[in-house]
């Protein structure tokens, strides 16, 4: 048996996942230092993918990367190119579990008091350090999980990797688009393989969330008062 | 030491106009909920901007609209207990009282005289949410005094906390103060504490500043309806001037002879619930007959309300006595005429 698109799978998950996981937490903070009606139509265009078809998620991707396309055109000039190769799984996966890293993160960084924000300003800590030693710590639980959601997600996608990476045996054929052909090939055999996988995996990723969301943390716990 | 401040910022249907300076002294701001307290130490604090006006502390600009001066909190050197203290929750006592040190060779040293300052030497590795409402505020000021502010601003500082815990705490915070040697500014709702812990106040009505000045002068004279009834004065009345010596208060339909002379500014009069008399005889002077309208009583004092026979519906007069057990309202003698003393009439504009 190949088992080539469970190492194609991984691969591009984990570098989806790596990209998604900076660029939510980056762009969650950005938007929420918009303080327009601006940030209501970034934020409905970050979370877009979340509720799009992935296959719909797929054209707008192949219009953009096309060879005709506004980044594709540009792409192909420098000699590179991206549609049906392993890029585009990676590029598919990225868009597909973006928002919800997107959001998990805005909403933990949300939830985080302002007060401390203020309190770190005037007690003359710098942005970077009330960022990295306040703001972080305290949404680690939310951006972990989201994290997570990411990865099942990214390992998971379909619908826009087909359009845009199409199926191409040992470069970008993921575990899901072989399942597709494993079925409609009739080999029922091959594709419970793959299906056995991809469910031991998210099983995995929904103990690993569920361990990030109850463990609570030593200074949450109340001791004892004086 | 002195803290300058004038400026302005407008919201939504309400707009933010003050201007005082400290010159030295711990100024206590006195306001209602929403009228722009805690606003105005953000201003100073640096965490929001005024539209306009200037902030100096000690020759310091902090903000100057016209020369385009708005310093980041971080270099104001500015204290600010925040009313729900604003502890980091994941870091322990020690690590947030060391946060601001920039000495960083001394960090430990001050560290451990601070908690030793405010009685939190055993504590020094829990976190904050294993500290009681006492202790976390003594976390707090402990973390900003570490920080050597140039003058520190304390948000209700007592609003969190249980009320029998209170006056405790009062003269805890009361002594520490004492160490601390600059000045401070407080804002409160309570005029209680306000009282204790301030020389001189500040009353802000709307977002606006009303008066001013020495905290004792202003509690026994508040010179406006604003300032007497945030001062806690119940019975106020419109008045117009009858004579230097009397006028007439038109809610109660009687005319008052004062002791201070009456001006022609003169638009109310008022009387503190203490201050008002049971009339045993009627021979005494501004003599008031009166309807018994209910009896409020608490666990050490009782407020009788009454209303003035003659006077319009709506305006109460309140009457405060220490309880005591039994009395003769209480057991449902109820007087009929109550006075108020001449020496104790406030006018106001």
């Amino acid at each position: 048996m190949d088992w080539s698109p469970l190492f194609i799978s991984l691969k591009t998950a984990v570098v989806a996942t790596i990209i998604t996981f900076f660029l939510g937490i980056f762009t969650a903070q950005k938007v929420l230092r918009v303080k327009t009606k601006l940030a209501w139509i970034i934020d409905g265009l970050f979370t877009l993918p979340l509720v799009l078809p992935p296959t719909v998620a797929g054209f707008f991707l192949l219009i953009l990367f096309g060879k005709k396309g506004v980044i594709g055109g540009t792409l192909e000039s420098m000699g590179i190119e991206i549609v049906f190769t392993w890029y585009a799984t990676v590029i598919a996966a990225v868009v597909i579990s973006f928002p919800l890293m997107y959001r998990s993160a805005k909403a933990a960084f949300e939830q985080v008091d302002q007060n401390l924000v203020y309190a770190g300003r005037t007690l003359g800590m710098s942005e970077i350090k009330i960022f990295w030693k306040v703001i972080m710590p305290l949404s680690l639980p939310g951006i972990a999980s989201g994290g997570i959601l990411s990865f099942s997600r990214a390992i998971g996608e379909f619908g826009a990797t087909i359009m845009i990476a199409g199926n191409i045996p040992k470069i970008t054929q993921t575990m899901p688009v072989a399942i597709y052909m494993a079925v409609q090939g009739n080999n029922i055999e091959k594709a419970k393989v793959w299906v056995g996988i991809i469910v031991a995996i998210a099983l995995i990723a929904i103990l690993l969330m569920n361990f990030f969301a109850a463990r609570r943390r030593k200074y949450m716990h109340k001791g004892e008062n004086q | 030491m002195s803290l300058f401040v004038d400026i302005k910022k407008k919201f939504k249907g309400f707009t933010l106009d003050v201007e005082f300076n400290s010159e030295g002294q711990n100024l206590g701001i006195l306001g209602a909920s929403g009228c722009g307290k805690t606003m105005t130490l953000k201003c100073i604090a640096g965490i929001e901007k005024p539209d306009e006006g200037r902030i100096v502390l000690n020759d310091k600009v902090l903000f100057d609209s016209d020369k385009k001066i708005n310093l980041p909190p971080q270099k104001r050197n500015v204290g600010y207990l925040f009313q729900n203290y604003a502890l980091f929750p994941n870091m322990t006592v020690n690590q947030n009282i060391g946060i601001g040190v920039c000495r960083r060779k001394d960090k430990k040293l001050i560290v451990d005289k601070m908690r030793e300052l405010l009685h939190l030497n055993s504590l020094g590795n829990r976190y904050p949410m294993q500290l009681s409402g006492g202790q976390q505020q003594r976390v707090a000021l402990a973390r900003i005094l570490a920080y050597e502010p140039k003058v520190l601003m304390l948000d209700e500082p007592f609003s969190a906390m249980d009320s029998y815990l209170k006056d405790q705490l009062k003269e805890e915070l009361f002594e520490i103060l004492k160490m601390y040697q600059g000045e401070f500014l407080m804002v409160s709702h309570d005029r209680e504490e306000i009282y204790r812990f301030c020389n001189k106040i500040a009353i802000l009505d709307k977002g606006k500043m009303i008066i001013t000045g020495d905290t004792k002068a202003i509690f026994n004279h508040p010179s406006c309806i604003e300032a007497a009834r945030i001062t806690g004065c119940k019975n106020i009345s419109r008045a117009s001037k009858i004579s230097d010596f009397q006028i007439e208060a038109i809610d109660w339909s009687i005319i008052l002879s004062t002791s201070t002379m009456v001006d022609e500014n003169v638009k109310y009069v008022g009387i503190r619930a203490h201050d008002v008399r049971i009339a045993t005889n009627q021979m005494v002077e501004n003599l008031i007959e009166v309807d018994y309208v209910g009896l409020s009583e608490g666990p050490f004092e009782d407020s009788v309300i009454f209303k003035s026979t003659k006077g319009t519906n709506e305006c109460n007069i309140w009457y405060k006595r220490v309880k005591t057990n039994g009395d003769n309202i209480t057991q449902g003698v109820i007087p009929k005429h109550i006075f108020f003393p001449r020496e104790k009439i406030i006018l106001l504009r």
